[in-house]
C-alpha cells in the first residue's frame, strides 16, 4: 500500500456516484422511512385527541357552561362552574404548599451542601418521590389526613386535595431549583461572598434572582401537571355539586368539585348530557394546561436571551 | 523513496494535482465565511493551510470531504475536482467521497470502542475483507502507536493519553486506506512531545497519502509541509463579519521566504494585526 | 469622610442578622428534610394500613386473583398481572417507535423548523391530562378500534390471548392508551441523550465514511444507550402507576382472564375504582395491593438510575 503513488491513481475517474440500489442505501432509505412513519404515529395521537376536544369542547362552551352548577343525573341543563373554582383553589393550595418548601429544599441542596451525605440522600429520595404514581399521593393523604380528620374535623377537603398534589409537585420544584442554581456561574457567588455578603444575602438577593426564570419555568409546568391530575384527587377532595365559598373555611375545608374529577365522574355514566359536560371541561382543562405549558416555554426561551 | 524524489522534481504542479477547488465560495446561511478560492492541492505531498482564526481554513478543509454537509446551513458554490469528478456534482454520495478522503480532526475524538475495534469499524464498513488483526498491527504501527498500545488492543480508546488517541485517530483514519488525509489542528490540543510524534508520523504518512493540514503554528507549516495557502480575513462592505479568502499559495519555502504579497510577509513575520 | 471611624461601622453584623442568616441554612434543611419525610410516610401508612391483610393473606395475596368484598376474600394476581402485562406490552410498542421518533428529530433527516414543530407536538402530547386521554379512548379510540378487535378475535379465537369477543373497555385499548401516555416521555428523553452525543463522535463516524444508518446503529445510539434505558425504564414506571386513562378503559374486572380481548384490572385502577367506598379489611386489602404498586415502581425507578450509572461508566 506503500507504493500507491507509483501509479497514476485517476488513471480512470473514482465513482463516486450515489448508487440507490447498493445494499447500504437502501438500508439506510428504509431506516429512515420507518423513523419518519414512526415519527408521524407520535404526532397523530396529539393531532386526534386535540381536534376531538375542539370539536366536541368547544360547539358546548357557552358562559351558561362556564358559570353554572352540573345538573343532577337526567337533567340537561348546568355548567361546570363550581369545578373550575375548585380546579383553581385545589391547584392554587397545593402550589402554596409545594413551592416555598420545594424552593427552600433546593437552595439547599445547590447552595449548602451539594455533595455532602444528606444532600445527596435527599436528591436520591427526591428522584424516587418522583416515580410514586399519583394515585399512591391520594392513598397517602387519605390515610394520614382524610380518616384522621386532622384538618379542623374535616374528612374530604380542597385542602387535603391540595395537600395531594403539593406531593407529586414537591420533586418538579426541587429539581428545577436546585438545576437552576447551579447554574449560575460560581463567580456571581463568590462576588458577592467576597464584598461580605452573607449567605442569606447572597442566595435571596443574588443567586435566587440569577435563576428565577428557569425555576419560574420549572414551577409553572408543576403548576401545569397539577391542575390536570385526577387520581390523588378523588378520594381526597371528592366532588361536590354545589357552589364551595372558597373563601371562607369552609369552602376549603369541605370537599370540592374540580375539573379533573368532572371529567372521570361525568365520561362514565351513561348520561349524554353528562359526557358532553365531561368534553366540555376536558377543553377548558386542556386549553388551560396548554396555556400553562405554552407560557413556561415563553419564559424559558426569554431565559436564553 | 524514489517516488517521492520523483514526485518533488516534477515541474507541472497541476498535472498532479489531487483536489482543485475551484471559485469555490462557502457561506453558512446568508453570510459567506470564504469567497472565490481557486488552489490546486498537489497529490503525494503535505499542503498547509494557515491564517488568522476565523479566516475559514477549517470551513475550507471540511468542504474538501464534505464534512460540512452535517452543519445545518452550510451552502457551497463553486467546485472541488477530485480526480476530475466534481464533489459536489449532482449524484455524488458523500459517503463515497468520505472513504476516499478522510479526516482527522481537532479534538482526538475516539470511538468508545476498544482500540481494536476502533481501527477495525472504519475498514469494517468500507468493506475490507483482509485480516484484521493484520491490519489493526499495520495501521498502528504507521501512526506510530502500536507500542503504546499492543497490550491493551482490547482497552478502551479512551484508556489512551491525548496524543496517544490522536494517534489512534490517524491511525483509524490510515485504515480505510484513503487517497487523501484532512487534519484540522491535530496537534492544538497536545503538548509539544505529542507534537513531535505526530510529526515525525506525517513524514512517515506522505509517503503513502497527499496531506492537507490546517495548523495555527506556522513552525509546525515550515516543518511538515511542502506546499502553504496562506488564508486571511477581511471585512466587506455592508456585511455583518469578516469573509475569508486566499491570499497566497506557493511553495512552503516561498511563503515564508519570499511571499508575494504583503499580508503574507506580515503574517509570518509575526507582524500581524 | 470626617469620622473615620465610621468607615468600619459596617463591619460587624448584628446578632439579628447573624440568627436570619443561621436559621435560613435551617430553614432549608428543614424544607429539603420534608422530601425524605414525605417519602417515608408514605411508606410506613400504606405499609401500617396493609399490616392486617399482609397477616390474613400473605404471599397467597400476590397470586390468588379472587377479589370479593362480599365474601371478604381477597387476593390481587389479577391486578398485579394486569398492571405488568399492560405495562409491559405498552412498552414494547411504544420503545421503537419512541426511539424511531426521536432519531427522526434529532438526526438532520428533515430541515429544522418542522423537526421542532414534532418535537414541540410530542411534548404537548405528554402534557395532555391522562383522564381526557381516556374520555378520547371511551368515546373515539374504543369504537374505532372495535372492528379491528373483532377481526383479531375471528381469525386467533383459538389463541388463549384472543380468546374472548372484545366487548368494548378491554386490556388491548388499555395498552394503546398507555402507549399513547408514554410514547412522549421515550420519545423526549430519547431525543435529549441523542442530542447529548458529542458533534465529535458523529464526525468521527461520518469521517471513516460511514452512511448516516452506519453512524446512527454503530456509534450515536451505542454512546446515547445508557441515558435511553433510563427513560424507558422511567416511563414503564410511568405505565406501571399510570391510573385514570387506564381505569376508564381497561373495564376493571376482578377476575383474571389471560385474553388481552377481555376487562383486566390493574393496583391503579383497582385503587381508584374501590379505595372511596371502601372500609374493613378492603381498604387493608387495597393497602396491600397499593403497598405492591409502591415496590414496583420504587424498583423500576431505582434500576433505571443504576443502568444509567453503570453502563455510562463503562467507557
Ligand atoms: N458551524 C458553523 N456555523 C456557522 N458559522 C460558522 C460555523 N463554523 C464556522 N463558522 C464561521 O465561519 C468562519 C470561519 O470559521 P472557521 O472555518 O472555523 O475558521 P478557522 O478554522 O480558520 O479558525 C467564522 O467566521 C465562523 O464564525
Ligand atoms: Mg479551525
Amino acid at each position: 500500500m506503500t507504493q500507491t503513488l507509483t501509479q497514476n491513481q485517476f488513471e480512470s475517474a473514482p465513482d463516486l456516484s450515489y448508487k440507490p440500489f447498493h445494499a447500504r442505501n437502501i438500508r439506510s432509505r428504509a431506516l429512515t422511512f420507518l423513523v419518519a412513519f414512526f415519527a408521524f404515529i407520535a404526532v397523530i395521537p396529539l393531532i386526534l385527541v386535540l381536534g376531538y376536544i375542539l370539536v366536541q369542547g368547544s360547539s358546548k362552551i357557552s358562559l351558561a357552561l362556564l358559570t353554572q352548577l352540573p345538573p343532577p343525573p337526567g337533567l340537561e341543563e348546568g355548567g361546570i362552574g363550581n369545578a373550575i373554582i375548585g380546579t383553581l383553589v385545589v391547584t392554587a393550595v397545593a402550589a402554596l404548599i409545594a413551592v416555598p418548601v420545594g424552593v427552600g429544599g433546593g437552595v439547599f441542596l445547590a447552595e449548602y451542601s451539594r455533595s455532602g451525605w444528606f444532600a445527596q440522600f435527599i436528591r436520591f429520595g427526591t428522584n424516587v418521590l418522583a416515580g410514586v404514581p399519583s394515585i399512591i399521593a391520594g392513598v397517602f393523604i387519605y390515610g394520614t389526613i382524610v380518616t384522621s380528620r386532622i384538618l379542623f374535623g374535616s374528612a374530604y377537603s380542597a385542602v387535603a386535595g391540595g395537600m395531594a398534589l403539593a406531593v407529586l409537585m414537591l420533586p418538579t420544584v426541587i429539581k428545577t431549583t436546585d438545576e437552576g442554581l447551579k447554574l449560575v456561574p460560581e463567580d456571581l457567588r463568590r462576588a458577592a461572598l467576597g464584598v461580605g455578603a452573607s449567605r442569606f444575602v447572597t442566595v435571596l438577593r443574588i443567586t435566587l434572582p440569577a435563576a428565577l426564570t428557569p425555576i419560574a419555568t420549572g414551577v409553572v409546568l408543576g403548576i401545569a401537571r397539577a391542575a390536570g391530575e385526577t387520581a390523588p384527587l378523588i378520594f381526597t377532595a371528592l366532588f361536590s355539586q354545589f357552589w364551595s365559598d372558597v373563601l371562607t373555611p369552609d369552602g376549603i375545608f369541605n370537599s370540592i368539585a374540580t375539573l379533573s374529577v368532572l371529567i372521570y365522574n361525568f365520561a362514565i355514566e351513561p348520561y349524554e348530557f353528562h359526557n358532553e359536560l365531561a368534553w366540555a371541561a376536558s377543553f377548558v382543562l386542556v386549553v388551560l394546561i396548554l396555556a400553562l405549558n405554552l407560557f413556561s416555554r415563553w419564559l424559558a426561551g426569554v431565559a436564553a436571551k | 523513496m524514489t517516488t517521492l524524489t520523483a514526485s518533488q522534481t516534477s515541474e507541472n504542479q497541476n498535472a498532479v494535482s489531487a483536489l482543485s477547488l475551484q471559485n469555490v465560495t462557502i457561506s453558512y446561511g446568508n453570510s459567506e465565511a470564504v469567497k472565490n478560492v481557486y488552489c490546486e492541492i498537489p497529490r503525494g505531498k503535505v499542503t498547509a493551510l494557515i491564517g488568522p482564526s476565523g479566516c475559514g481554513k477549517s470551513t475550507v478543509l471540511r468542504s474538501l470531504n464534505r464534512m460540512n454537509d452535517l452543519i445545518d446551513g452550510c451552502s457551497l458554490k463553486g467546485s472541488i475536482l477530485f480526480g476530475g469528478i466534481d464533489l459536489y456534482g449532482a449524484k455524488i454520495d458523500p459517503v463515497e467521497v468520505r472513504r476516499r478522503i478522510g479526516m482527522v480532526f481537532q479534538q482526538p475524538n475516539p470511538f468508545p470502542k476498544s482500540i481494536y475495534e476502533n481501527i477495525a469499524f472504519g475498514a469494517r464498513i468500507n468493506g475490507y475483507s483482509g485480516d484484521f488483526d493484520e491490519l489493526v498491527e499495520r495501521s498502528l504501527r504507521q501512526a506510530a502507536v502500536w507500542d503504546e498500545c499492543k497490550d491493551k488492543l482490547n482497552e478502551s480508546g479512551y484508556s489512551l493519553s491525548g496524543g496517544q488517541q490522536q494517534r489512534l485517530c490517524i491511525a483509524r483514519t490510515i485504515a480505510i486506506q484513503p487517497e487523501i488525509i484532512l487534519m484540522d489542528e491535530p496537534c492544538s490540543a497536545l503538548d509539544p512531545i505529542s507534537t513531535l510524534k505526530i510529526e515525525e508520523t506525517m513524514h512517515e504518512l506522505k509517503k503513502s497519502f497527499t496531506i492537507v493540514i490546517v495548523t495555527h503554528n506556522m513552525q509546525q507549516a515550515v516543518r511538515v509541509s511542502d506546499m502553504t495557502a496562506f488564508f486571511n480575513a477581511e471585512a466587506v462592505e455592508g456585511g455583518t463579519g469578516k469573509v475569508g479568502y486566499l491570499v497566497e499559495f506557493n511553495d512552503t519555502e516561498k511563503i515564508f521566504n519570499a511571499p508575494q504579497q504583503q499580508a503574507t510577509l506580515d503574517y509570518v513575520s509575526g507582524r500581524f494585526g | 469622610m470626617s469620622d473615620p471611624d465610621s468607615r468600619y461601622l459596617l463591619r460587624s453584623r448584628t446578632p439579628a442578622e447573624k440568627l436570619v442568616d443561621i436559621s435560613f441554612r435551617y430553614i432549608a434543611i428543614a424544607m429539603a428534610s420534608v422530601v425524605a419525610i414525605v417519602l417515608f410516610s408514605i411508606l410506613l401508612v400504606v405499609f401500617l394500613g396493609s399490616l392486617d391483610s399482609m397477616a390474613r393473606y400473605g404471599w397467597q395475596f400476590l397470586v390468588t386473583s379472587d377479589w370479593n368484598p362480599v365474601d371478604d376474600q381477597y387476593g390481587a394476581g389479577a391486578a398485579i398481572y394486569g398492571t405488568l402485562i399492560t405495562s409491559l406490552l405498552a412498552l414494547i410498542i411504544a420503545v421503537p417507535m419512541g426511539v424511531g421518533a426521536a432519531i427522526f428529530i434529532t438526526e438532520n433527516i428533515i430541515p429544522r423548523q418542522i423537526r421542532n414543530v414534532i418535537g414541540l407536538m410530542v411534548e404537548l402530547l405528554a402534557a395532555i391530562p391522562s383522564v381526557v386521554l381516556g374520555v378520547w379512548a371511551i368515546f373515539v379510540m374504543e369504537p374505532f378500534i372495535r372492528p379491528g378487535l373483532e377481526l383479531l378475535y375471528e381469525l386467533f379465537y383459538w389463541f388463549p390471548l384472543f380468546s374472548t369477543p372484545p366487548m368494548g373497555p378491554g386490556t388491548i385499548p388499555a395498552v394503546l392508551i398507555l402507549v399513547v401516555m408514554i410514547l412522549p416521555i421515550i420519545t423526549a428523553i430519547s431525543r435529549d441523550c441523542l442530542n447529548q452525543v458529542p458533534t465529535e463522535l458523529r464526525q468521527a463516524a461520518y469521517g471513516v465514511g460511514t452512511t448516516r444508518w452506519g453512524a446512527i446503529i454503530n456509534v450515536i445510539l451505542p454512546a446515547a444507550i445508557s441515558g435511553i434505558i433510563g427513560g424507558v425504564m422511567l416511563a414503564l414506571g410511568r405505565a406501571m402507576g399510570e391510573t385514570m386513562a387506564v381505569t376508564m378503559i381497561i373495564g376493571n374486572s376482578n377476575n383474571f382472564n389471560v385474553s388481552l380481548l377481555a376487562p383486566g384490572n390493574t393496583i391503579a385502577a383497582m385503587l381508584a375504582n374501590q379505595f372511596g367506598e371502601a372500609d374493613g379489611s378492603q381498604v387493608s386489602s387495597l393497602m396491600y395491593a397499593a403497598f405492591v404498586l409502591i415496590v414496583l415502581t420504587l424498583c423500576v425507578n431505582i434500576f433505571a438510575r443504576w443502568i444509567v450509572k453503570r453502563l455510562s461508566l463503562k467507557y
